[in-house]
């Protein structure tokens, strides 16, 4: 970055509804009429992470970070970067414990024990302007790839890396690129799975948002790999912020002469178009997704089947990641397979993005090493839970993932250990619960959202959501039958084993793993008609 | 197919190499519960209940898995019970269940699952049940669909997209929401459902439904009556009455699958008008004799009930009176082959008249004769093997999905195999859409598309020299013809533009085999047979092509072949050819009439102008068909006798003297030539009421009283032996004819008075059978006139308002609709061929001499009373 006096707004989407768009126009007229003399830039970023605290701004090259800026702020944060001043106190951000203000972010504890990489750039560099992105070393992954590589070249590197797919059933990416670029055909194509569906989960959303040019090139670098010459973004209707920024990145890309016929004046072509899906969450399923784009109803193929990789959209050979999975490949490329596989675990490498939500005093966007523990996440990033309370349980892999008790706190979180303890990864939402509450009422929220996406296909998802659905909202009415807990863990067992795709596949996780660590609590429901949390209306009357 | 052998539950079981564990498994009667397969289908594996255990422990569903070489399957293991009982509990809690009432009862797959699983009902009521019901769609007249049976299965979806191809019902909703629903999620009836009921057929639960549904206690085979195609169909029979009809699986032609009107149209046979007794006209004041309404209970008012004996001895009374000139007959195109034999030979041998024609000459006669006239006969394709190896299939008409249904069904089916398909329509339709190549021509050109595909193809050289050259004759001449056609010329004349015309003719004469469909929706043209002709000319372009004409009436060919023509014996023998005289004479030994005789329309001038003394007519009802209505009614009053014979009442029955009721193909013996020029024989199926005849008996019995030798048959054999025995001895020509053409229009063209094309859609009231279905009444929907919106908001009319169309002969009220499907400049009526026929030119094809009853000039004007449909 230049060491020019900057003044970075926020423009992800939790800072936009805040009202950082009028910051960025008032702030603009303000030096414009103002203070034209003197050497301020302004810039807009995409989302820094903090979401709780916005609008954010952040003055560089000190690094100060402001939280809540409202519009009448404007004036003495302006002021105060004239000659220097004192920052604007009562913007900066206060440890809540302490009470202390920490002016810098890189002193904040949630930015201080993260370690960014895809997120790296999401908050420094102007995410509509592809010049910003090159001026960080953008796109010098891709000229590497078409100057000094063969495609085989950067699928062995993508394997050395170690990188596993971070849509969330983590699938070793480089075979995947190995298998599509053996698959027989001549046509192939590279779909970017952008449809982030999970309540709660903004990662995705916020990398195209905060830097879109880092998924194109990383698709762009992945079509050279397996031999493709159409991309496609496959992003839900609901993100149009992110949509309009992809759209002006894939142009500014193609004048660039990073996207089109002859990319850098080398043989391979390839470009990029993006398909707005209509918000169905089982549509992030890849032959779900696919059947979508071909324009008919998003259900997932039955097994036995060909793979994607063999047999994808319109029957042609085809790649499909995740938006993140895409965005490291660049990294990668760049730093080197040994850079990317030193962070991590033995078996999931790389950093994890999560999107820390719930009863949790620091809410927002974070990035850690793979293996790091909820712990970590939850009290030295996330600052512990707010008021004094208990922790009770996190919730990993959204809808699909399984409530940890507290003395799973210490796990240490990649794909494997979380399976393990019947969870998922999923796409990385981490909801914190206290005390206060239910989680026959978190198991019941979950379900609601699965049995209502359900495609409807297939059997045991379709009405064993809907059959676990209703016996769950029995149970926090106070309308428990005593076998009720017994007849869950049937269905549930039936549903995971039964089910087309992982949707259904997954759907039991929550009510298993509440059962699991929670028992007492269901018990208590249908055995004493009570919620212990105190959440729960029970027949009506609430506690 | 190679043989491997696998285990299944301890059992040794040889099957074949790429079948599915579950096809292996049913076919060695191990049940294995399952929903949503069905052999017809592809496997969709969407209701997990035919999971079966590997050896390696997992657990696959059988109905995708295909079969491995020593294969371990286990079907019933507690792992497997786990996972699938509390499944079909689920669905039983969510299913209606009211098996005693329900008429899939005792054929339902969720109780045969049930049963199989030996469900506990104590477990099932630890479920929540559904809090709300679905209200049935009760909108088809044919079938119902109850939501709350549905186990989504899928069944149907995929039947109406692999099998019917017509897409009409898909999954719709999410989540416990998801149902079956057509577009837009509205009634079954306001969909594009061609109600074929093939997914009915094949519903596992009783989520779709026959609304009259009976067991039947005898299944009989016999052949459709309705359309030319001749599907095999079972009829189910209880207490004497048609109670439930099935497709044949083993009849080459439909392979089990039926349209609507084979499937729920053939209730005709049991029908309260049925005729069960000869009628003579009550004599009554002349006044009183013309008041009547067509209504058919006040036409059986006007005649009362003799024995056979009183009318038929009227009947060879008044015959015996006439010359042979006076006489004139009109055979019926559902009757069989050996019925209409008996027709022509007693016009030929008894009344020494060729008088002898049929309601064909209003629809496929230009086919025949173009047929006839180039000698190509044997190019008649068949749906057996023609179809399945065609690589190009060209469709000419707009309205096969409706009139033909069936042939639409394995047209879409070849399509989606790799066939290529040609279209030739003036309005969008479901083929359309599917089409390599669309051709749009203005109605009554399609002449000139045909001939300058010819014209192209030739020029591209792409057509087969050798056998034109060893088996065709007329090819120079024809040549020449095709300067008028070029790709400019017939652009011009036709809209087509020339490089699609180009394309198709480069597909099609690229692609062979090529097999050619064409309904008599261009047969109706005053221009017909050079249609025809011209595509005749394209198919003798490669010897390997074949040619379907969909004719209309089920016994079309039979009836032609049979010799019911005015200048053909049977076997189409021309009566010009003395050496098949020469033959006939021999073999009927009698003299014959060697002068040809009259065709329909001909028939009728003379009965106008009073020459005509006797008519007999068979199994035909002239109102409904013949245009205009009233050269009909005017021929029919002045006739001094006329003969009906019919098992129904219909509106030509008040002209009748005397009516002679005969039974249906239901109940008879005998034959049909079917498409591809297919002779099949039907048994008799339902036993006859008390005082039906066959109609060739009556016929022949009417010979007897006349004291005409050569009618004394005891059966239906006899008959057909002796036509077979014609069949042998005829006379051939080896050699196909290209028939040169000169463009000629329609006789009607638009002028400032008359600025539209009217032209007509299939609808299902056309058919004499029809209109005793209350159900296909509802299906053909109101009477409406079809118009495009440009030309809408040009006219000045609104959607749903009553309109005058108004030609230069004549005028009709109906209601608009604006569709977008139509093109500019043109209307196209869903209106019955009675309604519309009085618009009509009453010109005639010179040739096959058929009148133009598909084509003529319009204008159209709001009713100035603005009246809304609701």
């Amino acid at each position: 970055m230049n060491d020019k006096v900057t003044i970075l707004v926020c423009q992800g989407t939790g800072c936009v509804s805040g009202g950082s768009e009028r910051i960025y126009e008032l702030l603009k007229s303000e030096i414009e009429e103002m203070y034209s003399e003197q050497e301020i830039y302004l810039k807009k970023t995409g989302c820094h992470g903090f979401c709780q605290q916005g609008p954010l701004i952040v003055i560089e090259p000190q690094g100060l970070f402001y939280t809540k800026v409202q519009e009448e702020d404007l004036k003495s944060i302006i002021e105060s970067m004239i000659g220097f001043k004192e920052p604007v106190h009562k913007l900066l951000y206060r440890d809540p414990q302490t009470g202390k203000a920490i002016p810098f972010y890189r002193d904040i504890p949630f930015y201080m024990k993260q370690e960014r990489a895809i997120l790296r750039y999401c908050g420094n560099i102007d995410p509509e302007e592809i010049l910003d992105y090159i001026e960080v070393g953008g796109y010098e992954a891709l000229k590497k790839v078409i100057k000094d590589m063969t495609p085989t070249d950067v699928i062995s590197e993508v394997k050395k890396s170690g990188l596993r797919g971070l849509g969330g059933a983590g699938f070793p990416t480089g075979r995947k690129w190995e298998a599509c670029r053996n698959a027989l055909g001549d046509i192939k194509y590279v779909i970017c799975n952008a449809d982030e569906g999970d309540p709660g989960a903004f990662q995705d959303r916020s990398v195209m948002e905060g830097n879109p040019h880092s998924v194109l090139e990383g698709m762009i670098i992945a079509g050279y790999a397996v031999g493709a010459q159409r991309g496609l973004i496959y992003v839900r209707a609901e993100y149009p912020l992110a949509v309009k920024r992809l759209k002006v990145a894939i142009e500014q890309a193609r004048y660039e002469g990073f996207l089109g016929d002859n990319i850098l004046d080398s043989s391979f072509s390839f470009d990029i178009d993006i398909f707005q899906g209509a918000g169905a969450f089982v549509c992030g399923e890849s032959t779900a997704l696919v059947r979508s784009i071909e324009g008919k109803r998003g259900m997932p193929k039955p097994m036995p089947r060909a793979r994607t990789t063999e047999e994808g959209l319109r029957n042609k050979p085809t790649l499909l990641n995740n938006v993140k999975t895409f965005a490291n490949v660049p990294l990668i490329i760049k730093n080197g397979a040994d850079w990317f596989s030193k962070k991590g675990t033995e078996t999931s490498k790389g950093t994890a993005v999560f999107s820390l939500t719930g009863k949790v005093v620091n809410c927002g966007l974070i990035e850690v090493p793979m293996g790091t523990t909820l712990r970590k996440i939850i009290f030295d990033i996330g600052g512990g839970i707010p008021d004094g309370k208990e922790f009770k349980a996190v919730q990993t892999g959204g809808p699909s993932g399984g409530c940890l008790p507290a003395d799973m706190l210490d796990l240490p979180v990649d794909f494997d250990s979380l399976k393990q303890a019947g969870s998922i990864m999923g796409s990385g939402g981490l909801v914190v619960m206290d005390e206060d509450t239910c989680m026959v009422d978190v198991a019941r929220y979950f379900l609601d959202f699965t049995q209502r996406e359900s495609c409807g296909q297939c059997i045991p998802c379709r009405l064993g959501t809907k059959q676990m659905f209703n016996i769950l909202d029995d149970i926090t009415k106070g309308k428990g039958k005593p076998e009720d807990i017994e007849l869950l863990l049937e269905l549930s067992e039936s549903i995971k084993s039964a089910s087309i795709c992982g949707l259904g596949k997954t759907a039991p996780n929550p009510v298993l793993t509440t059962i699991k660590y929670f028992r007492d609590e269901y018990e208590a429901h249908i055995n004493d008609k009570r919620c212990p949390a105190g959440a729960c209306r029970i027949n009506g009357v609430r506690p | 197919m190679g043989k491997i052998s696998i285990i299944i539950d301890e059992q040794n079981i040889i099957t074949n190499e790429g079948s599915t564990i579950l096809e292996a498994a049913l076919a060695n009667k191990i049940y294995i519960p399952h929903l949503c397969y069905h052999p017809d289908l592809k496997p969709a594996g969407s209701c997990r209940l035919c999971l079966v255990e590997l050896d390696n422990g997992h657990v696959v569903t059988s109905c995708k898995t295909e079969v491995k070489e020593g294969m371990r399957i286990k079907t019933n293991t507690d792992l497997i019970d786990k996972i699938r009982r509390p499944i079909v509990e689920m669905i039983i809690a969510n299913h209606h269940m009211d098996c005693k009432n329900c008429p899939r009862k005792g054929q339902c797959q969720l109780q045969r699952i049930m049963a199989f699983m030996k469900i506990d009902k104590n477990r099932v009521r630890r479920l929540r049940l559904p809090d709300k019901e679905i209200p049935i769609d009760d909108s088809n007249p044919f079938f119902y669909r109850d939501h709350n049976k549905c186990v989504l299965c899928g069944i149907c979806v995929r039947t109406c997209h692999e099998i019917v191809g017509m897409g009409s019902i898909d999954f719709a909703g999410r989540g416990i929401s998801t149902k079956i629903a057509t577009f837009g999620d509205k009634p079954i009836l306001e969909s594009n459902c061609i109600s074929c009921g093939e997914c009915v057929v094949r519903c596992p639960v009783g989520a779709l439904i026959i609304r009259d549904f009976r067991r039947p206690v005898t299944e009989s085979k016999t052949v459709c009556p309705h359309c030319g195609l001749g599907c095999g169909i079972l009829i189910g029979i209880r207490d004497e009455q048609i109670v439930n009809v099935r497709g044949d699986l083993e009849h080459p032609v439909n392979k089990g699958l039926l349209c609507v009107r084979g499937r729920f149209g053939l209730s005709f046979v049991g029908s309260d008008d049925r005729l069960y007794s000869p009628l003579i006209r009550k004599k009554k004041p002349k006044s009183q004799r013309m008041k009547l309404s067509s209504e058919s209970d006040n036409i059986k008012d006007l005649f009362e009930e003799v024995s056979w004996d009183d009318a038929l001895d009227l009947i060879a009374k008044k015959l015996k009176k006439i010359k042979n000139s006076e006489f004139a007959m009109i055979a019926s195109l559902r009757c069989t082959n050996e019925d209409n034999y008996i027709a022509q030979k007693f016009a030929r041998v008894a009344m020494k008249s060729n008088n002898i024609d049929s309601a064909n000459r209003l629809s496929d006669s230009p086919s025949l004769t173009a047929i006839m006239e180039s000698g190509v006969i044997e190019r008649l394709g068949d749906l057996k093997n023609d179809l399945s190896d065609a690589k190009c299939i060209v469709v000419v008409g707009s309205d096969i999905t409706k009139s033909h249904p069936v042939i639409s069904m394995k047209i879409k089916n070849a399509v989606s195999k790799g066939a290529k398909l040609i279209t030739i329509s003036f309005k969008e339709t479901d083929f359309t859409l599917i089409s390599d190549i669309w051709l749009k021509p203005y109605p009554g050109t399609e002449a000139a598309v045909f001939m300058g595909m010819c014209s192209s193809a030739i020029d591209a050289n792409l057509h087969e020299e050798v056998f034109i050259k060893e088996s065709c004759q007329n090819f120079e001449e024809f040549r020449e013809s095709l300067d008028n056609f070029t790709g400019g010329r017939v652009e011009r004349l036709t809209g087509v533009p020339r490089e699609l015309l180009e394309e198709a003719a480069e597909i099609f004469a690229t692609n062979y085999p090529a097999i050619i469909f064409w309904s008599s929706e261009i047969t109706k043209y005053s221009n017909a047979t050079l249609n025809v002709s011209s595509i005749i000319n394209l198919l003798l372009l490669n010897s390997k092509n074949r040619m379907i004409p969909l004719w209309e009436k089920n016994n079309t060919l039979g009836l032609c072949i049979s010799g019911c023509l005015p200048d053909h014996y049977p076997s189409l023998q021309p009566i010009k050819d003395s050496l098949a005289g020469e033959l006939m004479e021999r073999l009927w030994d009698t003299n014959l009439n060697t002068e040809p005789g009259l065709a329909l329309y001909e028939i009728l001038e003379q009965a106008k102008g009073g020459k005509i003394k006797v008519l007999y007519i068979i199994g035909s009802d002239l109102i409904l068909k013949v245009a205009p209505y009233k050269l009909v009614r005017d021929a029919l009053k002045k006739v001094k006798f006329v003969i009906m014979q019919d098992i129904l009442i219909n509106d030509t029955s008040q002209f009748a003297h005397v009516i002679l009721p005969a039974t249906a193909f239901l109940e008879k013996a005998g034959t049909f030539t079917s498409i591809g020029n297919r002779e099949q024989r039907i048994e008799k199926v339902l036993n006859t009421r008390e005082g039906l005849l066959p109609d060739w008996r009556i016929i022949c019995d009417i010979a007897k009283r006349l004291g005409v030798e050569g009618f004394d048959y005891n059966s239906v054999k006899e008959i057909h032996s002796e036509l077979i025995a014609i069949s042998k001895t005829k006379y051939q020509t080896h050699k196909y004819r290209f028939i040169p053409i000169e463009f000629k229009a329609t006789s009607e063209v638009p002028d400032m008075d008359f600025p539209l094309i009217f032209t007509k859609g299939f609808n299902y009231m056309n058919d004499s059978t029809s209109h005793h279905l209350e159900g296909l009444r509802v299906l053909s929907g109101r009477e409406l006139i079809y118009i495009n919106p440009k030309d809408a908001m040009d006219f000045n009319i609104e959607d749903g308002q009553e309109v005058i169309v108004t030609s230069r002969w004549g005028k009709i009220n109906t209601w608009s609709e604006i569709s977008d499907k139509i093109p500019i400049g043109i209307l196209v009526a869903n209106l019955a061929d009675k309604k519309i026929n009085q618009l009509f030119n009453p010109v005639v094809d010179p040739i096959s001499k058929t009148p133009e009853t598909a084509i003529c000039a319009v204008r159209i004007d709001p009713l100035k009373k603005r009246r809304k449909i609701l």
